[in-house]
């Protein structure tokens, strides 16, 4: 992996070798590795397709699929958008959850940033069993949780409380944090930390100085991915939240816009459309800090 | 007199850093540094996990301390056709998905390991289900699924003339299972498909040629160097996407929320239905507790079973 990263010249050559054989036509490529990726990419990407031009289609043409494509629209409207941002609180829960979100991942990553920092590079007997703890940690999955956390919100008086998720979301982002910003300590050469302290810094002085500057890569790679997954968390909001106004966007929309036996299908398409904007955006800036975070995490 | 004034000067200066000198006495930095991380993960996961356990064997409802009631919530949940038939279907759910997940994204991953323009756009584009709200994808899958309107019913009557009616996705209690299923795998994908690629780009190229200059074929290239190589990355993958299958909870309930005639319960979503829309703690939790040894034997199934590290580096064989 680092040869080939570390040689972008020769990464054509060492990817390219499994396929340039003796039977690798240009016809048996497109059918063995075209075809199957093209719909690989349809099937992917089909439900946004279907997601974005249901949200600006008329009523009259959603539900007509005999004088009109379905997969087309005729005669495009925002009504959808603007009845959710006007006549309904999409806003107030937009806020909301950008306000969930930024805070639970500014705690995760103070908290994972100096617990890793001390896992890492103070080293103490039992650091390397620290460092295990708080990887099982990721593996207690939030459904396990949430009822007898329901109770601990409500007897700290956070029930109902944009508060309870800022605090309760860093149990599944710390150990995601701390995981990858070890990794990423870890390929910090420790020579630099040690003429620092031959020079007199302190050690919270290298940490700040040094360390996190050179971690800057890792810790943008763990913010973004803390604020999709806090942008994302469902079952904690769900359960933990129950006026209207203090909701997050996937829980609004389900609890909130489903209402009756006829669904406002443009409007609930419109209001995912709007919902994942947001992360989508913030994905499309930074995606190569995801690929090597997601890929960073399960490796190590 | 110099030497006094000297002194003095002295303990100016280092007054100051008598804070700085207590934070660089390493036991205490290190005690600072964990105490955010650990006390978070303490209280608000340590603790409930235990106080999970513990509301298992209580009788606690929404506003009312329970009393010790010792296994009753348990012989209760045996007793109750609704918990065996979430118990099924949550094995079942899992079962299903990981394999199509897995045979599909490994797949998506050789696919992408090959040479082609628009390599990196590609992968982009690939990982979006992945990263966009879980429930937000759902309810695009809940209109596609529509019984009246869903696209799919339409390709499938009015376009390519294979059925004669609309396709009732979710209305009875098999087609739903499947159709849950179906927008598992297709969020689950994209998170297979990219972290195989990674393992795949790590197989070093050498092994390729030297097998084809031994004449393997294009099968066995995969069967002998490709799969071996991948196990251990494939256990890691395959242990978290089993514990986060089996204990899926926003799929099922933006789509159909148990229903129909609560066919699609998993053990999640019937431990909130009820503990906390139904107020019953005590049975939610010992309904979320009876998820633990079904997790614990998934993990250390796929964990041991195909984590082969020993052998793979080349150790001692055991």
């Amino acid at each position: 992996m680092t040869d080939v990263a570390a040689s972008p010249g020769n990464s054509n050559v060492a990817s390219a070798t499994p396929d340039t054989m003796s039977w690798d036509s240009r016809a048996r490529r497109v059918m063995m590795i075209y075809l199957p990726l093209s719909c690989f990419v349809l099937i992917l990407l089909f439900p946004f397709y279907w997601m974005g031009i249901t949200s600006f289609k008329p009523n009259a043409e959603l539900l007509n699929y005999k004088e009109h494509n379905p997969f087309w629209i005729s005669s495009p409207t925002i009504a959808h958008i603007k009845h959710l941002l006007f006549n309904t609180a999409y806003p107030t829960w937009l806020k909301t959850t950008m306000f969930v979100a930024i805070g639970s991942t500014t705690l995760s990553l103070f908290a994972s940033t100096l617990a890793a920092y001390a896992i890492e590079r103070l080293r103490f007997k039992g650091s390397p069993y620290v460092g295990l703890g708080i990887y099982l940690a990721y593996l207690v999955p939030p459904s396990i949780l949430f009822i007898p956390l329901a109770t601990v919100i409500v007897q700290f008086g956070l029930f109902d409380s944009p508060m309870a998720l800022i605090l309760v979301y860093p149990t599944f982002l710390v150990p995601f944090c701390t995981w990858l910003l070890i990794g990423y300590f870890k390929s910090i050469p420790y020579e630099l930390e040690e003429c620092a302290l031959v020079d007199g810094a302190t050690r919270l002085q290298i940490l700040w100085r040094i360390t996190l500057p050179l971690a800057v890569p890792g810790l943008i790679s763990a913010g973004i991915f803390s604020f999709t997954l806090s942008w994302n968390e469902f079952i904690y909001a769900l359960a933990f939240i129950q006026s209207g106004a203090n909701k997050t966007v996937p829980v609004a929309i389900l609890t909130e816009l489903v209402t009756g036996d006829v669904y406002q299908w443009g409007a609930l398409m419109a209001g995912s459309l709007l919902g994942s904007l947001p992360v989508a955006l913030f994905y499309s800036l930074f995606v190569d800090y995801y690929v090597s975070s997601l890929t960073g995490a399960v490796k190590e | 007199m110099s030497v006094t004034t000297m002194n003095s000067r002295n303990v100016v200066t280092r007054q100051p850093g008598m804070i700085a000198r207590l934070f660089d006495y390493k036991p205490f930095l290190i005690v600072m540094c964990l105490t955010p991380a650990i006390g978070l993960l303490a209280v608000f996961l340590t603790y409930p996990l235990g106080l999970g356990v513990w509301l298992a064997f209580t009788d606690t409802t929404i506003g009312q301390r329970g009393v010790f009631v010792g296994f009753e919530n348990f012989q209760y949940l045996l007793k109750d056709p609704l918990w065996w038939n979430a118990v099924f279907y949550s094995v079942f759910y899992t079962a299903v998905a990981t394999f199509g997940k897995f045979a599909l994204g490994f797949w998506l991953a050789l696919l992408l390991n090959n040479h082609f323009r628009f390599k990196s756009i590609l992968r982009a584009i690939i990982l979006l289900p992945w990263i966009v709200p879980t429930v937000l994808s759902a309810l695009a899958f809940w209109w596609i699924y529509d019984p009246q309107f869903s696209i799919v019913s339409y390709l499938l009557v009015d376009v390519l003339h294979v059925r004669s009616t609309n396709v009732d996705f979710l209305g009875t209690p098999w087609p739903a299972r499947f159709s849950l299923i179906a927008a598992n795998i297709w969020r689950g994908i994209p998170f297979v498909a990219i972290s195989l690629l990674a393992g795949l780009q790590t197989i070093s190229p050498s092994l390729y040629e030297a097998a084809m200059l031994d004449g393997a074929t294009a099968w066995q290239r995969f069967r002998f160097i490709t799969l071996p190589m991948m196990m251990p990355i494939l256990a890691i993958v395959m242990t978290f996407s089993i514990i986060f299958t089996f204990t899926d909870f926003q799929l099922v309930y933006a789509i159909t929320r148990g229903g129909p005639v609560n066919s699609t319960h998993l053990l999640a979503t019937l431990a909130f239905q009820r503990g906390i829309a139904g107020g019953e703690l005590g049975e939610g939790a010992a309904i979320a507790v009876s998820m633990i040894p079904f997790l614990v034997f998934a993990t250390l199934f796929s964990y041991f079973g195909l984590a082969r590290r020993k052998w793979q580096q080349g150790e001692a064989n055991d």
